[in-house]
């Protein structure tokens, strides 16, 4: 709920958003775009680990794995041809990094919408990254029942 | 100060050969005055990862929508935008885009409700541009202002609303969704499960021809001779007939619309916007499920 429990890198990412005009807003996701890391070796030829996330527009298939450590990871791959839909992954993969599997939990539902990309996006499209982030949280929680 | 025509063969079968050109034509005409090239895609970030030199962007949902009503833009932020990408009312536009031209179809039938006579579409669109290794850039071109006159827009005779379609019934309707939103196994497009509605099913006695069919494998339109075999023969569509096509929310249908406008000269055809996000969230519509198209309902 309260500003002070979102995870600092979100807040930057939000911040660093927040900061800019509409049209540069759509640069800075074009640069995450381009950031999404290639998948880690191990998982290149796993496609059956993948979940698509049908909510978006463009194929985009996601794994969460939860270490040891109790950290999480979120794997994504989309196509070049979808570069929103990549820029969304590439923001929650970093945003999310070296959260425990309860902070990623308590990522506020809502956090694609604080972005300031409604305008520039369009809402309708942003509704993808709210449903990669719920899902995310989805497979977190499917991880932590079958540990447990 | 309208550009030549592609006199190209391939499009000379077209009722209205005019409308489109081959990427030969566009790299020929590149440059000259009074033609301006518009990118439109469904994916709002695609145009900056790269695009054809010197086109401008223009984008379905932030551009060519009001962003709190559901309806267009009016007439004057329609000047203003076009104004703003170097469009003369005069200009010659060729617009482009990814999936099939479906995006670039749709931004060009809502150039056509405001009367913007002279637009066009690249045959094969973003993809074949690609497929064909031709050059893109990142380079953002900056058009000097234009002056774009303040014109309302027109809503009377390609634009369909759902009281139109409601006493239209008894002439050809075409859906041109899935088989499986048409059959109202589902409410949304495989993959959109964000633009659904509260039914599903499709409008009585509306034939089913999903709008991919109209374009061949490497993105470009099919000929004329096939296009009738799949309008004419499947659909049973006769010369001279008033049509309305639907899909979702209008984009796929704009495509149809362009297909039979200009492809196979069919003078009466209008685009339902509204489509199904609307008609199958309407109070007390008819609706009819199955494969088959269904009676035309009894007013």
């Amino acid at each position: 709920m309260s500003e002070t429990q979102l995870a600092p890198a979100l807040a930057e990412i939000r911040d660093d958003f927040l900061a800019l005009e509409q049209r540069e807003r759509l640069q800075l996701l074009l640069e995450f775009s381009n950031e999404l890391p290639e998948l880690p070796e191990r998982y290149q030829d796993h496609p059956d680990l993948f979940e698509r996330v049908v909510e978006c527009q463009s194929p985009v298939y996601i794994f969460v794995e939860v270490d040891d450590a109790n950290i999480v990871h979120l794997y994504a791959t989309a196509p070049k041809e979808s570069p929103t839909t990549r820029g969304f992954a590439s923001i929650l993969s970093q945003g999310l990094a070296g959260l425990t599997t309860d902070e990623v939990l308590a990522v506020p539902d809502d956090f694609p919408q604080t972005l300031g990309l409604t305008q520039a996006v369009s809402p309708l499209r942003i509704r993808g990254m709210t449903a990669l982030l719920g899902r995310t949280k989805r497979q977190v929680r499917e991880r932590l029942a079958t540990q447990a | 100060m309208a550009v030549d025509v592609d006199p190209s063969p391939t499009f000379a079968g077209y009722a209205h050969p005019e409308r489109l050109v081959s990427a030969e034509w566009l790299l020929e005409h590149q440059g000259e005055p009074g033609l301006v090239v518009v990118e439109s895609d469904e994916d709002v970030l695609l145009y900056e990862t790269g695009h054809i030199p010197g086109a401008v962007k223009i984008d379905w949902h932030t551009d060519l929508n009001d962003p709190v009503q559901r309806d267009y833009v009016d007439g004057e932020a329609f000047a203003r935008l076009l104004g703003s990408k170097g469009i003369a009312r005069d200009s010659t536009v060729v617009v482009y885009g990814d999936k099939n031209n479906w995006w670039a179809a749709y931004a060009l039938w809502v150039f056509r409700l405001f009367g913007h006579e002279d637009v066009r579409l690249l045959d094969g669109g973003r993809d074949k541009w690609i497929a064909d290794g031709r050059e893109l850039t990142t380079d953002v071109p900056t058009p000097a202002q234009v002056e774009y006159p303040v014109v309302e827009r027109d809503d009377s005779v390609i634009r369909a609303f759902k009281d139109d379609v409601l006493a239209h019934f008894g002439k050809p309707l075409i859906d041109v969704r899935s088989p499986e939103e048409y059959s109202g196994e589902r409410t949304e497009i495989p993959g959109y499960p964000t633009e659904s509605a509260l039914r599903a099913g499709h409008i009585p006695s509306a034939a089913s021809v999903p709008w991919a069919r109209a374009a061949a494998p490497d993105a470009t339109f099919k000929n004329r001779a096939e296009l009738e075999a799949i309008y004419k023969g499947d659909a049973g569509l006769k010369e001279g007939d008033d049509v309305i096509a639907y899909c979702r929310i209008g984009e796929r249908s704009s495509h149809t619309w362009f297909v039979l406008t200009y492809l196979l000269g069919f003078e009466n055809v209008r685009n339902y916007d509204g489509s199904w996000t609307e008609w199958g969230s309407a109070v007390r519509v008819p609706i009819a499920q199955g494969t088959e198209p269904g009676e035309v309902p009894v007013r």
